[in-house]
């Protein structure tokens, strides 16, 4: 039963990993775009949460209400400024800016929050549980943050399915040029786009900054889990990458079950099988143009 | 008078110059046909007006307004619509959001989803197909479909029988006199002389991106076009 209970709990870890992965998955999907400061937003994000409930005395949960729109906001500024100018460039242009970004990143939240371990404060919630059988009990929080995860990627991949404006993605994804042609602003979709990534980001940041101590580094570790549900699940595929955090946080999980200190490493491990035999993912989008 | 005003323009890829000093005028209502040889410049020509191209010199006017720095995206509000050569589908997207996406400006006219699968009735029944399963005939009535959806003044069609059987180009040329019914001016780029002769008003006939012959189709002879259209 222990081995259950591991399973269990990496599928609820898993639900993290595919809210932090989704944005990232986006941003890909739609731009081609590997955002290298993702790990690093998120942390901004979990600071923003921090300051807002320390300051303000807020609810943990309702500081997402004010940290998602500022970070769709960033994500917007960002994609204005920065990121269309990249990707007009070389492809590697947008690889070194997101990479520079990240470095930047790191270092103010460094002079503004030192390097202290932090956390955002829920009270009981963070250790209250439900307990399944003798052997299995679900954590309420990591509960939640599943259940947000997957409503996350269901709302997501219902506004890319059903909407004229996710549509307009899907098209300039496909063929940006021809896009153009039928009069829409690939400028536009792009910053819409990395609006909403950075605004998951937003929500995956406060729920990291819930779950676990951070410190400014923590980024780089973020930036990883995000990247390898992203692969595991399979390039551009939302439901992949919900399928691939939870694959990566099971490993995680059942390793350290199996091998107390080194369950990461196999979570790592896992990813590298994947990109070895499967480099296209799990669950690759069907179609590719 | 003359909805699209191409004034002596210059077009380059970087150093190579694919378009010299070549001016045309399409009146509202006439269906011009641009023809001439593998890189004559006849894509680039279509680009240029679509807004995908930008001309070093010279303007490209439509409806009397200057529209040469515009970008492509905002060319299709005020009615241009190209269907680009090799089509280019959303692979991803089905045959009718393919359409959809192609009304994204919602500019109002004739053309809807309805009246483009009453002009292309092969498209309503293959309407869930992904772009990227469509036959050729099938990806190039969508194309068509596709420019219609935002009811434009000026269609530009580019190579619509590349690659195609010539039964499945005969169908899809057939929808062109419903097209042009509706008021709207078509410039159709093409290899094949003989369908571009059969649909067009007047013929453009261009030679390594200049403009060598000029003429309404019962007024051209067979040896005009020739030695025109190879330049000897």
């Amino acid at each position: 039963m222990e081995w259950a209970n591991a399973i269990v709990q990496g599928v609820l870890l898993g639900g993290l990993y595919a809210l932090l992965a989704a944005g990232l998955s986006l941003m890909f999907g739609v731009m081609r775009l590997v955002n290298l400061a993702h790990g690093a937003l998120a942390i901004v994000a979990a600071y923003a949460g921090l300051v807002l409930v320390q300051k303000t005395g807020m609810p943990p949960f309702a500081s997402i209400v004010i940290v998602v729109p500022l970070m769709a906001i960033l994500g917007w500024v960002l994609q204005r400024t920065l990121l269309n100018t990249a990707l007009n460039r070389q492809a590697l242009a947008p690889i070194l800016v997101t990479f520079g970004l990240a470095v930047i990143i790191q270092n103010l939240l460094l002079e503004l929050f030192t390097a202290d371990n932090q956390s955002i404060d829920v009270g009981s919630l963070a250790s209250s549980s439900i307990q399944i059988t003798p052997d299995i009990a679900i954590g309420v929080f990591p509960l939640i943050t599943f259940i947000v995860g997957v409503l996350v990627i269901g709302l997501l991949q219902q506004y890319l399915a059903r909407t004229a404006t996710g549509r307009a993605m899907r098209a300039t994804s496909d063929d940006r040029e021809a896009a153009e042609l039928m009069g829409i602003d690939n400028k536009y979709v792009y910053s819409l786009a990395t609006a909403i990534s950075l605004g998951l980001v937003g929500i995956a940041g406060v729920f990291l900054g819930i779950r676990t101590q951070f410190n400014p580094t923590f980024g780089d570790a973020t930036l990883i889990f995000a990247f390898e549900a992203v692969i595991i699940g399979g390039l551009g595929s939302l439901w992949g990458t919900l399928a691939g955090g939870m694959i990566l946080g099971i490993a995680q999980t059942v390793g350290a079950q199996a091998f107390p200190s080194s369950g990461v490493l196999l979570g790592h491990v896992v990813f590298l099988l994947v990109l070895a035999f499967r480099p296209t993912g799990l669950f690759p989008k069907v179609v590719n143009g | 008078m003359a909805l699209l005003e191409v004034d002596a323009i210059d077009v380059h890829y970087g150093d190579f110059q694919a378009i010299y000093g070549l001016s045309i005028t399409v009146d509202e209502g006439e269906t011009l046909a641009v023809i001439g040889a593998n890189g004559a410049g006849k894509s680039t020509l279509l680009k240029t007006i679509a807004g995908i191209n930008r001309p070093r010199v010279g303007e490209v006017r439509f409806d009397g307004a200057n529209i040469s720095g515009l970008a492509a995206h905002r060319r299709v509000p005020l009615g241009i619509s190209l269907t680009p050569e090799g089509r280019r589908i959303f692979p991803s997207l089905t045959l009718e959001e393919n359409l959809l996406v192609g009304g994204h400006t919602k500019r109002p006219g004739y053309w809807n989803l309805t009246t483009v699968y009453e002009t292309f009735p092969l498209l309503a029944d293959r309407r869930s197909r992904l772009g990227v399963h469509a036959s050729g005939g099938e990806q190039q009535a969508t194309a068509i479909g596709r420019a219609l959806m935002s009811n434009p003044r000026l269609l530009l069609l580019d190579e619509v029988s590349l690659g195609l059987a010539p039964i499945v180009v005969e169908n899809i040329y057939a929808a062109l006199p419903n097209i042009s019914a509706q008021g709207t001016t078509v410039l159709v780029v093409e290899q094949d002389v003989n369908q571009a002769l059969k649909v067009a008003n007047r013929v453009h006939c261009l030679l390594e991106g200049r403009s060598v012959l000029e003429g309404k189709p019962a007024e051209l002879s067979r040896e005009q076009i020739a030695s025109a259209y190879f330049g000897i």
